[in-house]
């Protein structure tokens, strides 16, 4: 187990602060979007692209990448953000985002915007696709189908990020159960669970506890974090990394909306923008989070 | 009467052979090898089959994943199961985010005929064909299917590849050379076209003959590829012959029968009689005795290529 120190923790934290405030602009200008999955997921994203994740920026399609498969694809102003500041596409680019001609698409588009991994939107694929992908690597991936044939297991990873109402669906399971049957351990989800879908709580739309037992009667290594803690998610990353021959899961327990309490624990922040007086306010309220 | 072959039999040994020839070739079922004869390449490449067992939208998804990360997946269900349980899997994975993945689409069309409607598939074709990125392919005997097989895997891109469960007539011999995207003229007329896929091109074959004792030259075309459709070769027949009739084990709604007239409309506007199956569910019944009851006899080619002829300016 790596040993991870305050400096690292404090700016990992630092920088999901920052891309609340970007979602919080983009949402606010484009006046459309997902805010409070986008700022549950937070802290999860930064610390895989800004420290866990084995990539390039300015070679996305790098064959022996770790993969993360965004599933939880409304929740993209967040994912945009991170991966614009870790350098995959100009920040600037952001102000773009939910408009006509725009990379940024309402949900992720993988053929248009470098470091999407997959296009997501309907929600339910992060896990099967992902158990296709690190059978391919364990076997031995390689680029494209055009390129000479690679016998080696790739040490590339896949990592897919899932919500919470997002499980609902039934081809989640479908895919644990595959991911579990081949073994892939090279496969990690992370469970961003808030608590929130759209229309309510996830225990009155359709309760998917009890969580972890579900998992791990599906064959998964299971943890439970505190998914706003960035020292618990580096360790369960790290524990994640060290499970050989089953596929892992890190529940972690979040706050929709976290960062702003207008938005906190509420499903009717799940897809509306905020106005000009809330736009103003929310921002101070994250400013002064980032002094802390 | 011509000799008949298996088609199931001769997917099975292509695929073996593709799966020779380039070690990216991976194969999916959910846990109907021993149905569409993909047992053949598990038998052979045991480590590169995956059963992902009832599940065909993990089957479709853990494709694209494969897809995604270098691999040619060849996903094996039933016709009717990609076209309807798996269908947002295909549209947003394979289509929308454009992943190399086949789709081997067994027991299409009512092949399958004694397994009933529920079983039977036959509005694939107008659903595959309405999307995006998406090639469709219908061989129509056991030549054509290896021989397109071949190239639906050198394609990059999301193919439908439709299978039919039984034994068919063989129409083709080895100078057969298909080309994905290219209709064949299998035999030239002049007073109506008749256009057919799969099964339906030797029903075709058959009514020509029927015709010509009628002194109506019919001309008969085949389309193995629905999309992207030979436009080219469409709006020819419709110039040199003025009258179309389209056949095929499908809806009338939306399969070839639609993609033609869609050609047809814009490029050259000429009669065209579509046969298939009316707009209703099909039932249980021996396969050939199914096509027949159901509109697809080579008498209903017949009457349809005389009813074209005569509205014909």
């Amino acid at each position: 187990m790596h040993v991870h120190s305050e400096a690292l923790i404090k700016e990992l934290a630092f920088k999901a602060q920052e891309c609340r405030m970007q979602v919080m602009q983009m949402v606010h200008a484009a006046q459309t979007g997902h805010i409070g999955g986008a700022f549950s997921v937070a802290e999860i994203l930064t610390t895989l692209y800004f420290h866990h994740l084995r990539i390039d920026p300015k070679n996305p399609d790098w064959a022996d990448r770790d993969r993360l498969l965004f599933s939880k694809g409304h929740a993209c102003a967040m994912l945009y953000a991170v991966l614009a500041n870790r350098g995959f596409f100009p920040v600037e680019e952001l102000s773009t985002f939910r408009c006509l001609n725009s990379r940024l698409q309402g949900h992720p588009d993988r053929l248009k915007l470098p470091g999407i991994e997959i296009s997501a939107g309907p929600l339910g694929h992060g896990v099967a696709i992902g158990a296709g992908m690190a059978l391919a690597l364990r076997m031995g991936g390689k680029p494209s189908s055009q390129s000479a044939p690679s016998s080696r297991a790739s040490r590339a990873r896949v990592y897919t990020v899932l919500g919470d109402g997002e499980i609902n669906a039934g081809v989640i399971w479908e895919g644990a159960l595959v991911a579990s049957k081949y073994r892939l351990g090279n496969l990690t989800a992370i469970l961003d669970y808030n608590g929130i879908q759209q229309t309510g709580a996830t225990a009155d739309v359709l309760s998917t506890e009890p969580i972890a037992d579900k998992w791990e009667s599906f064959g998964w290594h299971v943890q439970e974090i505190h998914g706003h803690n960035v020292r618990e998610i580096l360790e369960a990353l790290d524990r994640a990394d060290e499970v050989h021959a089953r596929p892992s899961i890190i529940i972690a327990r979040t706050t929709k909306g976290k960062g702003v309490s207008r938005f906190e624990y509420d499903h009717r922040w799940h897809g509306a923008p905020p106005d000009d007086t809330q736009f103003a306010e929310a921002l101070d309220e994250l400013k002064t989070g980032m002094a802390i | 009467m011509k000799k008949l072959g298996s088609m199931r039999l001769a997917y099975g040994q292509a695929l073996v052979e593709l799966g020779a020839s380039n070690p990216d070739i991976v194969a999916l079922s959910a846990d109907v090898s021993n149905s569409d004869h993909s047992f053949m390449f598990e038998d052979a490449f045991p480590d590169r089959f995956f059963n992902v067992g009832i599940a065909e939208q993990a089957l479709v998804d853990v494709a694209a994943g494969l897809a995604y990360a270098g691999k040619v997946p060849f996903a094996n269900t039933f016709a009717f199961l990609f076209a309807t349980r798996a269908l947002e899997m295909v549209r947003t994975h394979l289509c929308y985010g454009r992943a190399n993945v086949k789709l081997m689409a067994a027991y299409s069309g009512l092949s399958d005929s004694f397994d009933g409607p529920t079983h039977h598939s036959i509005t694939d074709l107008a659903i595959m064909r309405s999307l995006p990125e998406m090639t469709v392919i219908v061989p129509s005997d056991p030549i054509s299917l290896k021989a397109l097989l071949v190239q639906a895997a050198a394609l990059d891109g999301p193919v439908y590849f439709r299978l039919n469960r039984n034994e068919v007539p063989i129409l083709f011999d080895d100078s057969y050379s298909p080309q994905i995207g290219k209709a064949e003229t299998l035999r030239n007329g002049t007073d109506v076209s008749l256009i057919g896929t799969g099964i339906m091109v030797n029903r075709c074959l058959e009514a020509a003959e029927i015709l010509a004792s009628q002194n109506i030259d019919a001309r008969v075309i085949e389309v193995h590829t629905l999309k992207p459709l030979d436009r080219e070769c469409i709006a020819l027949a419709a110039k040199e012959t003025g009258a179309f009739v389209t056949a095929e084990e499908h809806s009338v709604i939306g399969g070839l029968g639609g993609a033609v007239a869609e050609v047809v409309a814009e490029v050259c506007p000429v009669p065209v009689m579509r046969v298939g199956i009316s707009d209703q569910f099909t039932e249980t019944g021996s396969y050939f005795q199914l096509l027949d009851k159901y509109g697809m006899a080579v008498e209903n080619i017949v009457d349809a290529a005389k009813k074209a002829f005569s509205t014909k300016k």
